[in-house]
């Protein structure tokens, strides 16, 4: 398992991703978002940022660079693709995942701990992820929305992947931070290999700095490792 | 050179939290009869010709999110 950091100008979470996934004792090494190929490489991570100075609207530019022609061939040949705020805002823009992401309800950047209720057993990324856990959000347009068509699929198909909760596991209107709708953290493509969400599952993989539950959440990588 | 302008809006059913904030502060300066605030975008193009369809294409694919925006142009000169 070798797995894809790319890097936009603009990208901040890029080392926190590498670091973090090689902490885990996978092999993993960025790629320029000039690049037109992920050969040899077997997991894509789309980091956190704001590409692009978030210019025209988040994601937007980077979503239509070389790199995510590429990143979209190898989600289609089902190759497992995670993008974390930033890069999830780019995978909705790149029509990777439906819906995209608004500025929070209450204009407010959000930096705080948040927990996350998982939902879903679809695809590469969810197995295993079976309990609560506690990641960071760090975002300023972090409300995720889509139409109400979309929104009846993605819960029919079991297709939300995590939903903001309390530390009872309770989707309350208080714990939803950002007035996401039906208090989505994030989405699956229909195929579960492509995961976005908001929160930050590679701050969170080491207990010095305040918590590991990122390892469950980036277990898949390690279980595939060999 | 004709001069195109795109305007893009949040679809109107979502919320608009900055038009929120807008309309807040409007209040504060007195403005009372303020209902509702809805911030958009405009983007100026410079064209060499104007030709509807590729205006509309680059709206589509770039200049807009189709998913969570409206647009529409008009050239003004």
């Amino acid at each position: 398992m070798k797995v894809a950091v790319l890097q936009f100008p603009g990208s901040n979470c890029d080392q926190d991703a590498l670091h973090g996934i090689q902490s885990l004792g996978v092999a993993a090494d960025y790629v320029w978002h000039q690049e037109a190929s992920l050969a040899g490489f077997e997991a894509v991570f789309v980091p956190g940022g704001f590409s692009y100075g978030d210019y025209l609207r988040c994601g937007a530019i980077a979503a239509r660079s070389p790199i995510m022609a590429a990143v979209a061939e190898f989600a289609e040949a089902g190759g497992p693709v995670i993008g974390v705020c930033n890069g999830f805002q780019v995978l909705c823009e790149a029509g990777l995942l439906p819906g995209g992401l608004l500025l929070n309800r209450d204009q407010k950047f959000l930096c705080q701990g948040v927990w996350l209720k998982p939902e879903s057993r679809l695809g590469f990324w969810m197995e295993g992820v079976d309990r609560l856990v506690r990641v960071p959000i760090a975002h300023g347009e972090g409300r995720y929305v889509c139409d109400a068509e979309t929104l009846a699929r993605l819960n029919g198909e079991g297709r939300v992947a995590f939903r903001y909760c309390d530390a009872e596991g309770r989707v309350t209107e208080e714990a939803n931070v950002n007035g996401s709708m039906d208090s989505i953290a994030g989405v699956l493509n229909e195929k579960g290999n492509v995961l976005g969400m908001m929160p930050h599952p590679e701050r969170a993989l080491d207990d010095l700095l305040g918590g590991s539950d990122g390892r469950l959440l980036l277990s898949a990588l390690v279980r595939v490792r060999a | 050179m004709v001069t195109v302008r795109v305007y893009v809006t949040l679809k109107p059913e979502l919320l608009d939290s900055a038009g929120r904030t807008v309309a807040d502060s409007l209040h504060r300066l007195g403005f009372e009869e303020v209902a509702d605030v809805r911030v958009g975008r405009m983007i100026e193009l410079k064209l060499e010709s104007f030709d509807e369809a590729r205006v509309k294409e680059m709206s589509d694919r770039l200049l807009a999110n189709p998913v969570i925006e409206d647009f529409r142009f008009e050239a003004v000169s």
